[in-house]
């Protein structure tokens, strides 16, 4: 077997594990630190990449129109977040079953409106001139658009990182997750808290649509295959756990691309989540625990 | 810690609820063919009432659901040929007047519908659905009720009814042109792409049949499920494989994944050419430029120069709701409309049994966009032009490649001596 034959799966699977890292992340926050189940998260990642396509329409050359629509694309994902939880979800605390069961129309209405205001088959999202080109690892050709989604994602966690550690309102998020009560005791607005973390969530999908809207098809559709996968990472990783999030994502991204790589692209899906499965039959708490008094 | 296990639990199966739900909803779409499966039960009587000043025809495509990026436009064009019929007298004198029906992109709905349609709707004839899966769920209902339903998509072929009319090509209109075309590039190394369901199955198990026949080594078979856009894994199996052309039969959104993974990895269509048979007009411009210089195999294409398309995508342009571009399956859908009103023509009746014996007796044409087509009688599709068109930067096509003459539908394929029995038994047994 040829050193490529090694390599190449590794560093597929790993920028797979950054595209569904990008998708999880949003969830890591709605979902880990405020138990909320937001099945539209998948169409908020379709806003994202719908929104990279408008900002191509304004900024023909593609080369400055992505690096634009990322942050236009956190803000229209996260405006829509902010909208379903002031409408809706805010209404719905403690119930994540009826959650679940709302958030799944509103999807189905997003998917719908997408499909009336596109061209039903889809937009192009064309990719920056500067990620045309391969790098050489040990003799694979690597994609530089693989680089650049693994980047992306590292910005990302990076960024939200620093932001829960070092700002007075990641503390304040945090204080609210390991305990609601005595957090509005010291005066958080709990409500503001929540806001914020659901359009910073929900925002991080919008990133992540488009990161994948230079991999696949931008559509009404798109959200749909990533939503699972992303939900099995979060709790794979461990409810709340960023840390436990990024390697869940890595591993089933590389589990992926090398089952992919040794038998056939649909038996890799099956394996991939057959490994998630087992693995929380196993560890049903994740990779890491915390005690946390969030919503659910 | 007991409430968070408890919640963790609660979370986690909650997640495995949906996935259940997703997998159960796949499985039953698979099966639903094979479960209300008619027999030999006797046709109900016919309610279809045609005394009146119209008749009544049923529509029964996906306008929501993932399908519904492809169907629409099925469900649009119907209603503008019904239109147009309706404009130069009806059919024997009588209006139409449809009946929408949205299939949903769900199987058992699709079978449902048609249940609807023909037992409480009344409809003398149903025209739609897309997917091999959907015409597999109505085709029990047809001939329980012995109805007619008229598919328009290229398919498999392996397959034949009494009470379904297929206008879309069979392997022998599509598949074997294609092969005929990269035989005639002196293509040696054919890598095959394709999503993972029963058209491409099939269709690449003929293709392999075929190459062997032609002197063309198969390097590669790659299959990703029809629902996942990422082909990053399989295009690097296909640059390690070095083939000289790729033939694509992926089906969908995830044909845009793998033309951009594709040229991800420096594949082009100058060194790797990929010819499809998914990719149209209608999905050209999804994919941007990266799809530009890549082939496809149709019957029908916008840029075709015949006495009747310049018409027909005049008509298309301006009626409301068009998405602008003509293409393969939304002429095939035209040219059901148009044949089922000269097959009533010829029989002088709706009534199913006089229309299906007008078939066999009479030779039913249509002067098509695409050209002449004839009905075959006896197998119920339709003989039609091959041709393989290059993407243009504009995403229409150019000509490339025309078969000689029109191709009769060969849909058993046996016409052709390196397609053994046995393995028609098998694939047709396969295929349900």
């Amino acid at each position: 077997m040829h050193v490529d034959a090694l390599i190449a799966p590794l560093l597929n699977g790993s920028a797979q594990g950054a595209l569904l890292l990008l998708a999880a992340l949003g969830l890591s926050l709605t979902f880990g630190q405020m138990g909320v189940i937001n099945m539209a998260h998948g169409e908020f990642l379709m806003i994202g990449a719908f929104a990279a396509y408008l900002v191509q329409q304004v900024i023909v050359a593609s080369g400055l129109s992505i690096p634009v629509a990322l942050p236009v694309a956190f803000g229209v994902a996260g405006l829509f977040g902010l909208l379903l939880e002031v409408t809706i979800i805010q209404r719905m605390y403690r119930r994540p079953l009826d959650t679940l069961l709302v958030t799944v129309g509103v999807g189905l209405i997003l998917q719908q409106a997408a499909l009336q205001i596109f061209p039903s088959q889809g937009v192009p999202v064309e990719k920056p001139a500067w990620l045309d080109g391969q790098l050489n690892i040990l003799g694979y050709e690597w994609p530089l658009r693989q680089l650049f989604t693994i980047l992306l994602a590292a910005v990302c966690v990076a960024a939200l990182s620093a932001w829960l550690k070092h700002t007075s309102f990641g503390r304040r998020i945090r204080a609210t997750v390991q305990n609601r009560d005595l957090a509005e005791t010291s005066g958080i607005s709990t409500r503001t808290v929540d806001r914020l973390t659901f359009f910073t969530g929900s925002g991080l999908a919008g990133v992540a649509g488009v990161a994948a809207s230079l991999i696949g098809g931008t559509n009404s559709q798109m959200g749909a295959q990533y939503i699972i996968p992303a939900f099995l990472v979060v709790a794979a990783g461990g409810i709340g756990q960023l840390k436990g999030t990024i390697i869940a994502a890595w591993a089933v991204g590389v589990a992926l691309s090398y089952f992919a790589y040794w038998t056939t692209g649909s038996l890799a899906q099956v394996l991939a989540f057959i490994l998630v499965i087992v693995f929380l039959q196993l560890r049903p708490q994740g990779l890491f625990t915390v005690r946390t008094r969030s919503l659910a | 810690m007991s409430t968070t296990s408890k919640r963790m639990r609660t979370l986690v199966a909650t997640g495995a609820i949906g996935t259940t739900m997703a997998l159960m909803l796949a499985g039953c779409g698979a099966r639903a063919g094979d479960e209300t499966a008619a027999g030999g039960a006797s046709p109900a009587a016919s309610c279809v009432d045609t005394s009146g000043s119209t008749v009544k025809l049923g529509f029964l495509n996906s306008l929501t659901g993932g399908m519904a990026i492809s169907e629409k436009t099925v469900s649009n064009v119907l209603h503008m040929a019904a239109d147009e019929i309706n404009a130069g007298g009806g059919i024997l004198g009588k209006k139409i007047e449809y009946v929408q029906e949205d299939g949903a992109t769900d199987w058992p709905t699709f079978a449902e519908k048609t249940e609807k349609l023909l037992t409480q709707d009344c409809v003398a004839a149903i025209f739609g659905g897309w997917t091999s899966s959907s015409r597999k769920a109505v085709k029990p209902v047809v001939e329980k009720h012995n109805g007619l339903f008229f598919y328009p998509v290229q398919y498999e072929g392996l397959e034949s009814s009494p009470n379904i009319y297929y206008t879309g090509a069979t392997t022998n209109q599509q598949i074997i042109p294609a092969m005929d075309f990269l035989a005639a590039q002196g293509v040696k190394r054919l890598f095959l792409a394709g999503s993972d369901y029963v058209f491409p199955r099939t269709a690449n198990a003929i293709i392999k049949l075929y190459a062997a026949k032609l002197g063309i080594e198969i390097v590669g078979e790659e299959y990703v499920p029809l629902d996942k856009d990422d082909w990053t894994s399989q295009v690097a199996k296909i640059v390690a494989a070095k083939p000289d052309f790729i033939f694509n039969t992926i089906n969908g959104s995830s044909n845009v994944g793998f033309i951009k993974a594709y040229y991800d990895a420096g594949l082009t269509a100058a060194t790797t050419p990929i010819i499809s048979v998914s990719i149209a007009e209608e999905e050209a411009p999804a994919m941007g430029h990266e799809v530009t210089g890549q082939y496809a195999s149709w019957n029908y294409f916008q840029s075709l120069k015949t006495p009747t398309n310049p018409k027909f995508i005049e008509n298309w342009k301006k009626y409301p709701n068009s998405s602008g571009v003509t293409s393969d399956p939304m002429e095939a859908a035209y040219i059901s409309m148009y044949l089922y009103k000269a097959l009533v023509e010829a029989a002088g009746s709706f009534d199913v049994a006089k229309v299906n014996a007008a078939a066999k007796t009479n030779t039913i044409t249509f002067d098509a966009p695409e050209g002449k087509v004839t009905l075959d009688g006896d197998n119920h599709h339709i003989s039609k032009p091959g041709h393989i068109g290059k993407i243009n930067a504009t995403n229409q096509f150019d000509i490339v490649w025309a078969s000689d003459k029109v191709i009769e539908p060969d849909p058993y394929l046996e016409g052709y001596d390196w397609f053994p029995a046995d393995i028609r038994k098998q694939l047709t047994d396969a295929a349900g």
